[in-house]
């Protein structure tokens, strides 16, 4: 008996789908695929509701008990693991409404918002590595920006995960600043075409092919991103005079107009009493 | 340092900055001293008044508008009492405190530690 080219297609999409008879989960649809393994929507009967799936080879079954032991608002909780008849491992974890930061970015929010992203995804990294864990994979791809704002890093890495060209530190032995390369490279790709230099410094800093001329930490990245947005000189910018009275004026705007005002009242009084 | 201190500190200084500037009127030279003095007293109230609502409300808009209101209720105040010579100078008077108060309602928003949340038990 002969196939048709569609139903081999079929026969090929249908094989690859995790078989979970056996469990409390109805598969839906497929909403990604990554290195380590294809995540699907799922439903799940028992507490009737949506929930994410990740099926991946038995290899890397050591994914979910990582991300397990990290409980932040940043990263996404696991609910559950189990098997699949066909050998591989799955987990199940909070199904995320949003966009991508890649396709969030494509959006054109402000700047502020581009930031604010870049802040929960770096703290949720901080609080990982003082737990020990390595993401080794962020990229915007992997950071889920919530219909409410909420922002999640996902697809945490295991030892041995390649990390992907554009946002993989160029050592070979990763650590903690080669999550902060990853976190400039986030950045840079975060910022819009007329981003502030300072912000283009701070990345590049951060991104540095020398680890030892990063940031000592993701928390030294965060502490530059807030002092720019407090108006504040950033370590990885050298600014000219001109660039450091126009922060300092842009900081001080309220209070410069009102002691203008004073100089203006005062002038005035004065030309009025002279006239 | 708190927002009432800040007031104050700051209401003295730049009340008697404000009061200093009487010597550029002639006029009132010979009266520079109670000028500064009183002055510097005004600058203090319109900032502990305005530290105390900075305690209460944590709004620079509405630090402004309640600075400045003071500033030109207290300078309404002494405008009102005649000078040595008998006149009164409500505009040289006025209108510099309005701005001066607004001055001290924006500073004392921005700067000092606000009141620590109450725990209810």
């Amino acid at each position: 008996m002969e196939l048709s080219d569609s139903v081999v297609q079929h026969l090929r999409e249908v094989v690859d789908l995790p078989d979970l008879s056996g469990t409390r989960y109805v598969l839906e649809e497929e909403i990604g695929r990554g290195g380590l393994g294809v995540v699907y929507a799922a439903r799940d009967t028992q507490l009737d509701r949506r929930v994410a799936l990740k099926a991946m080879d038995a290899a890397w079954a050591g994914e979910a008990r990582l991300i397990a032991r990290l409980e932040h608002p940043g990263i996404v909780p696991v609910y559950e693991t189990g098997s699949l008849p066909d050998g591989r491992v799955f987990y199940t974890m909070k199904l995320v409404a949003g966009l991508r930061a890649d396709h969030y970015a494509a959006g054109n929010p402000p700047l502020g918002e581009r930031l604010r992203v870049v802040q929960r995804a770096g703290e949720a990294l901080a609080y990982a590595h003082s737990c020990g864990v390595l993401h080794r994979d962020l990229k915007p791809q992997n950071v889920m920006v919530g219909r409410f704002g909420e922002v999640y890093v996902m697809d945490w890495g295991v030892e041995g995960v390649a990390g992907t060209p554009a946002f993989r530190a160029p050592e070979t032995t990763l650590d903690e600043r080669s999550d902060v390369y990853a976190l400039g490279a986030l950045i840079r790709f975060l910022l819009p075409g007329n981003a502030p230099p300072a912000l283009a410094a701070i990345a590049a800093k951060a991104m540095s092919e020398n680890p030892r001329e990063r940031y000592d930490g993701v928390a030294a990245v965060l502490h530059e991103i807030e002092r720019f947005q407090d108006g504040l000189a950033v370590e990885a910018y050298e600014e000219s005079p001109w660039q450091r009275v126009r922060r300092f004026a842009k900081r001080n705007e309220v209070l410069l107009w009102l002691l203008a005002a004073y100089a203006g009242v005062k002038f005035l009084l004065y030309f009025l009493r002279r006239s | 340092m708190n927002k009432i201190v800040v007031g104050l500190i700051f209401g003295a200084a730049l009340g008697a900055l404000d009061g200093a500037t009487a010597w550029f009127t002639p006029a009132v030279r010979t009266m520079m001293t109670s000028i500064m003095v009183g002055s510097t007293f005004k600058g203090m109230l319109v900032g502990l008044l305005s530290g105390w609502f900075a305690r209460k409300v944590d709004s620079t808009q509405w630090g402004i508008v309640v600075g400045s209101v003071l500033g030109l209720g207290f300078a309404y105040a002494v405008a009102a009492m005649p000078s040595e010579n008998g006149q009164h100078y409500y505009l040289e008077i006025m209108l510099p405190g309005f701005v001066v108060g607004a001055i001290i309602g924006f500073l004392t928003q921005k700067m000092g530690t606000p009141a620590p949340v109450k725990r209810s038990s």
